[in-house]
């Protein structure tokens, strides 16, 4: 090696950041230049201990052996062969394999071939250049280890003080301390320049959500359909006990189909009229079924998992529970606010409709809801 | 010059010319061909000569970045291919596609044609789950490599800068994959928005504005697949490409950390030349994480789209979880409380959603950016460091930095809370709860017990060096009392054990101006006082010269017999154990340099 670090590690111990604060015992620092041997007994015996230097370089045995270097030329050249045989596997798999057939893959599966195929062969022809050359280096390549100096990130003063004088100089000699009027147009101009970007990005971005966050395509007397089958549904024909997907009808031929669905969704749940815990969910039901907000009051998942025999409703993106036997009250997880519920009745046909839009808000939380 | 096929030493056109015997074959061919010409127009040579013999320090943990530097060009490579023919638009329509159980179903543009990538494009698959692979790899990559960048203490000066850096790429890294998963519009990630909505929403005040802006109006829109597909090929990879560029530069600069050994100081680096030794492992890596981001992308199915479905605002999924990186935002939304929501006045504060979806993460890569800053403040150290600690010879630094993933992993784990209630048949709710309370109780206890075993395995250290290695073989004395002979450890091998130094807590120090009045200490010194205390009181010094030397002269169980001959005569036979003779049956006097050393500093440490 060129040279050992222990030669050249007192060069800079008294670098321009030494320590700042003279209270503390920071001791010496690593690797400083000691010159007696430890255990010279008392007075002679160093602080510290002292680096020891590089240890000797081993030599491998390619270094020794010409039949070993050749063996693991051999080795390189052989992992490179592989490389180039998986390209050509990969190029003839590309044109020769159906992308449709489907084979059956041990410890996989039913499993597209082609996918495999390729990727495996690309894998295998990366993976071999890369053993390769890795192997070269550790095998081939020099391997006694070398030293470079390392030298403070500080520049030095006089490299400092040129650049301040540079900045102060260049400053003075554009007079813009002197004439003030310039600079204060300047900084008035360049603070406002970003403003025109700003309000043409922000300005355009999207429209005010005004009243839209808190109504629905609900209105009085729309009748309840079958998410997705858009089919109403009979008060008679809900079993007891059994949750629909609920949705306002003719939401379908809306103009924004997805936003409509996104604050719409409903589930209608039938319970025995006995269970409803709250007066007033029972009066805004029919027979014990009843209409909620699909769409969770937490971040707006839409809520779908229902255990009929606990009236629980779960919310699967963060697990709010709501008590379907107490007006939808989250009795877990992290939501606030039990579910609004959908006011509905009977029409002449006995086809179940809502009686109101709903009357508050839906769907996740905002400043302005109330 | 004369044609290159020239044979060695037959160049010496006239008597005096200097045959380049030295030159292996070529390398003139490139001085004087497109390299000189290169070089006569940028002056490029002795640069690229000064970058090709630079020197990098040789250790498994130095490939963490260098895996999340390789997934990110195998990022680029793959998410290249991806744009040809991934179409970002939430336009709707009727799939008609290979796939048979998707046809007829309505569906935006972008599900298609990710589709369509999947099964119609050849070969578009193995690129899909080879980037979507290698997303996975960058996060992790870039995560572990944070943490070896801090439990060796490579942040501090003159990194700081690049740990900041870092710590931005890490958060940009996470929102990046989110922005890409997003992209699919499959059910999944359309779940993903819908949540992402909320957040949104969230924001006191403005929320419902911001939501709109971003979305281009309500929820979900047409915009946000064409935005969010901006964001991500476009303005995202750029700021994370010129941030990863300052990165490289950085490490170029300040030349790379090296761990503690013989012959490595602070001064120097040691280890191989870039050219050609790094050349051919380095760049034998990146074909080695390439190769093994295709093997995954070729045998493990990842994100399948079509199994999901097109978004669809009325349908959800149990156990809908987002990618690994995005699990501990998600893991504190679930266990954020919901009584944090507030109504005041007619307006809502829904800060169980605002704090853990728009906080947290900010917040704990801020605390994380700070942290160097914070650590040089409370050592008042203002040197370079260059030589890496181990890990427990910074205790407190280590501890804290388990308490942080402790704290990082069980919001990890809380996002996965229903996958665990049902895989292990338990209550959602017991287990929400234990992660609530284990979320405060564990960070504290997790920094406790590793500053524990920090300072356990340093004391180990110093027994090593005080006692050296048992040799297995017993001796007995003239007197007839058995012991083991330890055998001191060799020099290289001692040096990584004690070269390291151990700080002190800063102390105040009642000053006294020039006119003989005591200057008060300033409140901001005495926290400073304290917090250093805090990290240093109960550190375990390092062994010196003069300890060891005690130890092999006093220390030992046969005190009696060495004190008798010590130093006088060195030929007699029970002289020849000087310094080995430990570990007998005996007590340890209280003299024992290694015994007493503690010194009653640390009271916790008395066993």
């Amino acid at each position: 090696m060129s040279e050992q670090g222990t030669e050249s590690a007192g060069d800079q111990a008294n670098e321009p950041g030494a320590p700042s604060s003279p209270e503390q015992g920071l001791g010496h620092r690593p690797g400083q230049q000691l010159d007696e041997l430890p255990g010279d007994g008392p007075g002679g015996t160093p602080e510290r201990f002292t680096n020891p230097g590089l240890s000797p370089h081993v030599p491998r045995s390619a270094d020794l052996d010409e039949k070993a270097a050749r063996r693991a030329e051999r080795q390189v050249a052989t992992l490179f062969s592989v490389s180039m045989l998986a390209t050509v596997v990969f190029l003839v798999a590309y044109f020769a394999i159906d992308q449709k057939s489907y084979t059956f893959i041990p410890g996989i599966g039913q499993a597209s071939l082609f996918n495999i195929v390729l990727g495996v062969s690309l894998g295998v022809s990366l993976l071999c250049i890369g053993l390769g050359a890795v192997h070269w280096a550790k095998t081939l390549m020099p391997d006694a280890e070398v030293a470079e100096d390392r030298h403070p990130q500080r520049s030095s003063d006089e490299a400092r003080a040129d650049a301040v004088e540079t900045i102060v100089s260049g400053g003075t000699a554009s007079q813009v301390g002197r004439r003030r009027l310039i600079k204060y147009t300047l900084g008035g101009a360049l603070g406002l320049f970003a403003l025109p970007l700003l309000v043409q990005l922000t300005g355009s971005l999207g429209p005010l959500p005004r009243a839209n966050l808190s109504t629905t395509f609900w209105r009085r007397g729309m009748r309840l359909v079958r998410d997705p089958e858009m089919t109403p549904i009979k008060a008679s024909d809900v079993a007891l006990g059994s949750l629909y997907h609920v949705l306002p009808e003719g939401i379908d031929k809306s103009e924004h189909v997805l936003e409509e669905k996104a604050k719409a969704a409903v589930v209608l749940i039938s319970l025995a009229p006995g269970d409803i815990q709250v007066p007033k969910e029972r009066d805004w039901g029919v027979d014990g079924i009843v209409a909620y907000s699909k769409i969770c009051t937490h971040v707006g998942c839409p809520v779908g998992l229902y255990e009929h025999r606990t009236h629980l409703l779960l919310c699967p993106c963060h697990q709010s529970t709501f008590d379907m036997s107490r007006d939808a009250e989250v009795i877990f997880g992290p939501a606030n606010r039990p579910l609004p519920q959908l006011k509905i009745t009977v029409d002449a046909q006995g086809y179940l409709i809502a009686a109101a839009p709903f009357l508050q808000p839906v769907g996740p939380s905002f400043w302005e809801r109330g | 010059m004369s044609p290159g096929s020239a044979p060695k030493g037959a160049a010496g056109l006239r008597a005096d010319d200097v045959p380049p015997p030295e030159h292996p074959k070529g390398a003139k061919a490139l001085a004087g061909g497109l390299a000189g010409w290169v070089d006569d127009r940028t002056g490029t040579a002795r640069p690229t000569s000064y970058l090709l013999k630079k020197v990098f320090p040789d250790h498994w943990s130095f490939m963490l970045g260098e895996i999340a530097m390789f997934s990110l060009v195998i990022l680029l490579i793959t998410g290249t291919f991806l744009t040809f023919w991934f179409v970002p638009s939430a336009g709707q329509v009727i799939y008609n596609g290979s796939y048979v159980p998707l046809k007829g179903i309505p569906m935006s543009e972008a599900f298609r044609s990710t589709v369509d990538i999947s099964f119609d494009v050849r070969g578009g698959l193995i690129m899909r789950q080879l980037h979507h692979w290698a997303a996975l790899l960058f996060t992790v990559s870039i995560t572990v490599h944070m943490f070896r960048v801090f439990f060796t203490g490579a942040f501090r000066k003159p990194r700081e800068i690049n740990w900041v850096i870092g710590t931005i790429l890490s958060l940009l890294a996470i929102n990046e994959g989110f922005t890409g998963y997003s992209l699919p519009d499959d059910l999944l990630s359309g779940t993903g928005l819908r949540a992402a909505e909320g957040f949104i929403q969230s924001v006191p005040v403005v929320g419902s504005y911001m939501a709109y802006f971003v979305f281009g109006g309500a929820f979900p829109g047409e915009a946000i697949i064409p935005r969010l597909f901006t964001v991500h090929v476009l303005l995202l990879p750029a700021v994370i490409i010129g941030l990863f560029t300052a990165h490289i530069v950085l490490v170029a600069v300040h030349k790379h950390t090296q761990y503690p050994g013989p012959g490595k100081t602070n001064d120097n680096v040691v280890g191989y030349p870039f050219m050609p030794v790094y050349l051919a492992k380095s760049g034998g890596f990146f074909f080695i994480v390439f190769g093994i981001t295709a093997l995954m992308a070729a045998l493990v199915t990842i994100n399948p789209i079509w199994m999901y479905g097109p978004y669809d605002p009325t349908a959800g999924t149990a156990g809908s979880q987002p990618d690994w990186y995005m699990g501990f935002a998600d893991g504190a939304l679930r266990l954020f409380p919901g009584f944090t929501e507030f109504h005041l006045f007619g307006f809502t504060l829904s800060l169980n959603v605002f704090i853990p979806s728009l906080i947290v993460m900010p917040l704990l890569y801020t605390i994380a950016g700070a942290y160097p800053f914070i650590e040089s403040w409370v050592t008042g150290d203002k040197r370079e460091h260059h030589l890496l600690d181990r890990p427990r010879n910074a205790p407190t630094r280590t501890g804290l930095g388990v308490m942080a993933i402790s704290f990082y992993l069980i919001l990890f784990i809380a996002a996965g809370d229903d996958l665990i209630a049902i895989k292990l048949g338990l209550s959602i709710n017991q287990i929400v709860r234990t992660l609530q309370v284990m979320l405060i109780v564990v960070p504290p206890l997790a920094y406790w017990v590793t500053k524990r075993i920090c300072m356990s395995l340093q004391r180990r250290d110093r027994d090593l060096v005080l006692h050296g290695h048992e040799s297995g073989r017993i001796v007995r004395t003239a007197e007839g009392s058995f012991f083991e002979v330890h055998e001191p450890l060799p020099e290289p091998e001692r040096w990584a054990l004690v070269q390291h130094e151990t700080l002190t807590p800063l102390r105040l120090t009642a000053r006294v101006d020039a006119n003989g009045v005591e200057r008060k200490s300033t409140r901001r010194e005495r926290l400073r006082a304290k917090v250093s205390s805090f990290y240093f009181t109960d550190g375990v010094q390092s062994v010196t010269p003069a300890e060891l030397t005690a130890a092999h002269h006093d220390g030992s169980a046969r005190e009696a017999i060495e004190t008798g001959q010590d130093g006088s005569d060195s030929g007699s036979g029970d002289q020849e154990w000087v310094g080995q003779l430990h570990g007998g049956a005996e007590e340890r006097p209280e003299t024992d340099a290694y015994a007493s050393h503690d010194d009653g500093a640390d009271p916790a440490s008395a066993p």
